[in-house]
């Protein structure tokens, strides 16, 4: 096994098989060695990791977060390697109805907040965290109503957002939680009709995706695999598609300071505590 | 290049903005620090999101030092500096020119590539690949197919307004049974003269658009054939003539041919050549004016199938010394598979003679039969001209010629 590289990954859709075959084929015509093992969940995802199934996992901000604080128990070495372009300095917004009279984040106090999976950073957990900075604590100062789609999948399928959105316009909820590229997405697609909502709050930057490696990984195979990552080009016709349905341009060298808003909400709110103990780390 | 804002005013990105804000940054150089002012709502949250969907670097101005910023046109302020990525200019790297668009701007061998891209177009490396069978210009291409389709183009007419469906039809009752029985053989024929081209259609590389696009007019022509003969025999009868083996023997070896030229050469040069004098016959022993129309507009579009048939083979024997032996061993390949069949059926026979000849006695007979053995004279001498102009010495023509299918098509 140690002759190929495995990477562990969640598939949140079907074009994930779609998105692995592909680097698959342009890693191997590289000299890589490459194969990729799918999970339907993070948390099976991160624990296999630690049980040794694969090198290297393409983790969610939260799953980050767990295989973290799980080295961390353990006395391992967590790193992360690389990230998108497109995983740099994300924000979510809570969005209102335009005519609504939520003026302020205190305006919200008693009201029906609508978020996404109850495992979506972006979704649910970053807006509530960031909330509770302004003073609203989420189930104690105000309704939350989760917009579950797919749980385990740590928010990665956009359908939980879109149903929050949804049910803001039906009056269902009196705010709604998302990514700022999804408040473009849906008011460009109609979901959110032009000039009927407003953002009510924009959360602080905060990062996405990123490959996590453990200590013990093989070097030479994971050097030869960030080395064919950092060089891949969106002028490569080959590549570009892949890089397309991944959703970036370019691959960045991943970092770790873009995870401290997630971070406090875990704390806050004990999120990461059923996992931890499951993996008798917490 | 200018340093000034690019300015959306009020609006926003939701709008239309984000094309105002990609042409704007196209003319900006990679690299560049460009700053954008807008004052729609949510304009700094969308233009953030937009920037990194797109490649860009995004440095949002802090709100309390926009109104000391530069102020644009429009009046809105700076919310942001976007640094402009490569990824537009990156798409289309390595892109290339499929030929040009002009009647002379078709290459010889189109790539795969090209696939459905217009003739001209900028097409993007790494496009897929199609399988296009007929990917040679030599194999499809004539100078005047372009000149033909707009040609074709002008003379559609429409069934419903061209035939004088309610003209007197005073002719008897075995004579309207005759002119059914053509029809039913016609409209069989035509079904395969439908059948051939449209599937030579999906096969021609659409590099050679003006070749496609003469093929899908002709099998827009045999469709409206075989409407119109169906129509005709309606007007007359509640069930149509019939349908023999030996016919449908005939025309299944032209349907089964899988080669262009050697299908077009069966189809158009001999079958639909023919058929133009059996139109003439046709229109001149009509025996009203609705079917004497019908047989009228009929052939002037077979004359453009037979002439586009022409003009490739032509070209295509100029270009490819064996052309011509590979028509001639498909004639007597076809020959000998239908050498065990009947040929015409007598019941088509017949029915020409009875309509050349109007009515039963032995006189008018005889002079049907006489009318039916100078049409395939004449079917005779086209074929043997046809064949000559596509090159094939006079004995040879004879020779072929005779060998053509008896079942006309
Ligand atoms: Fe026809
Ligand atoms: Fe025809």
């Amino acid at each position: 096994m140690t002759d190929t590289l495995l990477l562990g990954a969640v598939a949140y859709d079907p074009k994930v098989v779609t998105i692995w075959d592909g680097f698959q084929r342009w890693f191997a015509a590289r000299g890589l060695p490459f194969d990729y093992v799918l999970y339907t969940n993070y948390e099976r995802q991160v624990e296999q990791h630690f049980a040794g199934a694969f090198h290297v996992a393409w983790n969610s901000p939260l799953a980050w977060l767990q295989a973290q604080r799980v080295a961390k128990a353990r006395g391992r070495d967590c790193r992360a390697v690389a990230m998108r372009d497109t995983d740099q300095d994300l924000t979510s917004v809570v969005v209102v109805r335009a005519d609504a009279p939520i003026r302020s984040v205190a305006d919200l106090r008693g009201k029906r907040l609508g978020v996404g999976a109850g495992d979506s950073p972006q979704a649910t957990m970053i807006p509530l965290q960031q909330l509770a900075e302004h003073g609203l604590v989420g189930g104690r100062d105000c309704e939350v109503r989760r917009f579950d789609v797919l749980v385990g999948k740590h928010g990665d399928h956009v359908g939980g957002e879109r149903d929050a959105a949804k049910a803001l316009m039906r009056g269902e909820v009196d705010a709604a939680c998302m990514i700022d590229g999804n408040h473009l997405l849906f008011a460009q697609e109609g979901t959110l009709p032009r000039g009927q909502t407003r953002v009510l709050l924009q959360t602080g930057a905060y990062d996405h995706c990123n490959f996590t490696v453990l200590d013990g990984a093989p070097t030479a195979l994971m050097q030869r695999f960030t080395d064919l990552l950092f060089g891949m080009r969106y002028d490569d016709p080959e590549v570009r598609p892949l890089l397309d349905l991944e959703g970036l341009k370019a691959w960045r060298p991943g970092r770790t300071s873009g995870y401290a808003l997630l971070e406090r909400g875990c704390e806050q709110f004990g999120w990461l505590q059923p996992f931890l103990q499951h993996m008798a780390a917490g | 290049m200018t340093d000034d804002p690019i300015d959306l005013g009020e609006l926003g990105l939701d709008a239309g903005g984000a094309v105002l804000l990609r042409l704007g940054l196209a003319e900006r150089p990679v690299g560049a620090a460009v700053p954008i002012a807008g004052s729609a709502g949510d304009f700094a949250v969308h233009l953030r999101a937009f920037a990194r969907a797109e490649g860009h670097g995004f440095a949002e101005t802090p709100a309390d030092q926009r109104l000391a910023g530069p102020r644009a046109p429009s009046g809105a302020l700076v919310v942001a500096t976007l640094t402009r990525g490569d990824a537009a200019p990156s798409r289309w790297r390595g892109a290339e020119r499929a030929g040009a668009a002009t009647a002379d701007g078709a290459v010889d061998h189109p790539k795969a590539s090209w696939g459905l891209a217009a003739r001209g177009a900028m097409v993007e490396a790494g496009a897929p690949a199609f399988r296009f069978a007929l990917a040679d210009r030599d194999e499809v291409w004539a100078d005047d197919a372009g000149a033909l389709y707009r040609e074709a183009a002008a003379a559609q007419w429409d069934p419903g307004a061209a035939i004088p469906w309610d003209a007197p039809r005073p002719h008897p009752a075995f004579v309207e049974d005759a002119l059914v029985q053509v029809l039913t053989y016609l409209i069989e024929n035509e079904t395969a003269a439908l059948v051939v081209p449209a599937r030579f259609c999906a096969q021609v590389h659409p590099h050679f658009r003006e070749v496609m696009q003469l093929l899908a007019i002709q099998a827009a022509d045999e469709a409206r054939h075989i409407e119109v003969f169906t129509r005709r025999a309606l007007l007359g009868r509640k069930e149509l003539g019939l349908s023999t083996g030996g016919g449908q023997r005939s025309l299944q070896t032209l349907v089964d041919e899988p080669d262009f030229a050697l299908a077009s050469f069966l189809l158009s040069v001999l079958g639909e050549g023919s058929f133009l004098h059996l139109l003439g016959f046709l229109h001149v022993h009509a025996p009203d004016r609705c079917t004497a129309e019908i047989m009228r507009l009929a052939a002037r579009d077979e004359a453009r199938h037979v002439a586009f048939g022409m003009a490739h083979l032509k070209r295509h024997a100029a270009h490819d010394p064996t052309l011509l032996g590979r028509l001639r061993l498909a004639i007597e390949r076809r020959h000998d598979a239908l050498r065990h069949t009947a040929g015409l059926n007598a019941e088509v026979f017949d029915a020409l003679v009875v309509l050349a000849a109007g009515e039963l006695s032995p006189a008018a007979i005889a002079r049907g039969h006489a009318a039916v053995a100078d049409l395939q004279r004449q079917m005779d001498t086209g074929r043997q001209a046809r064949l000559r102009r596509l090159g094939f010495p006079a004995e040879e023509a004879r020779d072929l010629s005779a060998l053509h299918t008896r079942n006309f098509m």
